[in-house]
């Protein structure tokens, strides 16, 4: 039987897919998301999110640190976890359990 | 660019597409390199290559795709890929397989190398060897194996005709058991060879019907761990694609001697200049170039698209196929229920559907002997 799917909770550890390659675009102006043949764009908020995922920041630290450098969003918590639950939908987020 | 506010509205690059030789191993009937491959011998070299990935990049492209013919033939692909990457280019390398070998693809991985796509002709060694017109199965079995190994993303791309499309279930079997994370089961275009060899290729509606479902089938069958795209053949449609997303929008195409293109048929087309990166830099041929503005918008439209409400989302569809099927590439494309040469394209479609696989003409297999012949200049057998 296959594992359950981990739960995004405030333990676990997310880390891009390694199907997806996040950059800066100049040209664009915005942070994308690069695969196969395919392009993302990101907004703001989405590309600060994403740049945190590295694999060694759990939710919990990850929502910290955001909170930190943007002090003056009240709503980044929630944000923050609604956009990570659609990332991890789009399988662009690979979640390590705690 | 941001002294001349103008700038600024014109579309980018995003996608450059690099046929860095028309040389192949394969004799796939259904290619989609020109007819008149063999007049290409002058390629670009290294350097000049790199110049062109740089100007594509100033430009603002960011997918790469690294095709041919056979990209493996040109033994300074791995510098050509590390070049790239160095640009901050998503490399994308477009193969058969038939070249590869384990350390080449780690060459490439450590070149930086993003995503490998490998075709397949068919989900069996006889019809894949058949239509790959070589003994090339096992050895694509091998590579798509050790890409996954490598760690890369990996697309399998299988082109459908008549003599695969009934086969769609064990193909999707084949690409979920070497662990693809994207299948492309793309439908035959039809132009250049596949033209050629059109009445042999084209699938009927029930072979069609069938693939779909099947397809479908498997999407949510394996979803979240692999991805199918299926597309039917516009013949069968009733609204064109909206090819390239339109004319010189975001696709742009570099053949093997250097002549730019906004797509890799368009060369087939009257009345287009070819503007040659060796004779130009990139930005003019984007933004400039008679052949890049010949389509581009909608100023260029007839009726029925000049005045059709449905003309931002398909951009009148495909020149080349509007040319090929009504003799003028500013026509409607022929698969719109709007063209006034919609019926005599359902006419055709029928006729092939009527004729029997056995009773047509062999297969003209994509090589530079055939293309001479398609040329004119061909020697007798």
């Amino acid at each position: 039987m296959s594992a359950p799917e981990p739960i995004i909770s405030p333990d676990t550890v997310p880390r891009l897919s390694p199907m997806f390659r996040l950059q800066w675009e100049e040209a664009q102006g915005c942070h994308v998301l690069l695969y196969p043949e395919g392009m993302v764009k990101l907004n703001g908020p989405a590309g600060e999110i994403l740049k945190c995922c590295d694999g060694v920041r759990s939710i919990a630290q990850i929502i910290h640190d955001l909170s930190v450098r943007f002090p003056a969003a009240p709503t980044l918590p929630d944000d923050c976890r609604q956009f990570l639950k659609t990332a991890h939908d789009n399988q662009w987020l690979r979640i390590d359990p705690a | 660019m941001t002294t001349n506010g103008s700038v600024s509205t014109l579309p980018k690059p995003l996608w450059l597409l690099a046929e860095l030789t028309y040389r192949c191993p394969l004799q796939c009937p259904y290619c989609s390199n020109p007819l008149d491959i063999a007049r290409y011998q002058d390629e670009l070299s290294t350097a000049e290559w790199v110049r062109v990935f740089r100007e594509a990049r100033a430009l603002g492209a960011v997918q790469l795709g690294l095709s041919g013919g056979e990209a493996l033939v040109r033994q300074d692909l791995e510098e050509l890929i590390a070049a790239a990457h160095a640009l901050g280019f998503y490399t994308n390398l477009l193969t058969s397989g038939v070249g590869m070998d384990e350390r080449r693809i780690r060459g490439f991985k450590e070149a930086g190398l993003d995503h490998i796509q490998i075709s397949f002709q068919a989900s069996s060694e006889e019809l894949n060897n058949f239509i790959a017109g070589n003994d090339s199965f096992k050895h694509k079995l091998e590579m798509a194996r050790l890409v996954k190994h490598y760690g890369y993303p990996m697309v399998l791309c299988f082109v459908l005709h008549r003599h695969n499309t009934d086969h769609v279930e064990q193909i999707l079997d084949l690409a979920h058991a070497l662990q693809a994370d994207y299948v492309e089961l793309a439908t035959t275009q039809y132009y250049g060879w596949a033209m050629l060899n059109r009445d042999q290729l084209f699938p009927t509606r029930e072979q069609v019907a069938h693939a779909e479902a099947t397809a479908h089938r498997y999407q949510e069958k394996l979803k979240g761990r692999m991805k199918t795209l299926y597309v039917v053949p516009d013949y069968y449609e009733d609204r064109p694609k909206a090819c390239m997303k339109g004319w010189g929008a975001i696709f742009l195409t570099v053949a093997p001697d250097g002549t730019a293109l906004p797509c890799h048929a368009a060369g087939s087309l009257p009345g287009l200049s070819f503007p040659n990166v060796r004779q130009h830099d990139l930005a003019w041929i984007w933004n400039a170039s008679p052949d890049f503005n010949r389509f581009r918008g909608f100023e260029w439209m007839k009726e029925p698209c000049r005045t059709c409400p449905e003309q931002t989302r398909d951009f009148g569809g495909c020149r080349c196929q509007a040319y090929l099927l009504t003799g003028d590439p500013a026509n409607a494309d022929p698969v719109c229920s709007k063209s006034p040469h919609h019926a005599a394209l359902q006419q055709q479609v029928q006729a092939i559907g009527e004729t029997q696989t056995g009773a047509v003409a062999p297969l003209i297999y994509r090589n530079f002997r055939n293309s001479k012949r398609q040329m004119g200049i061909a020697a007798p057998d």
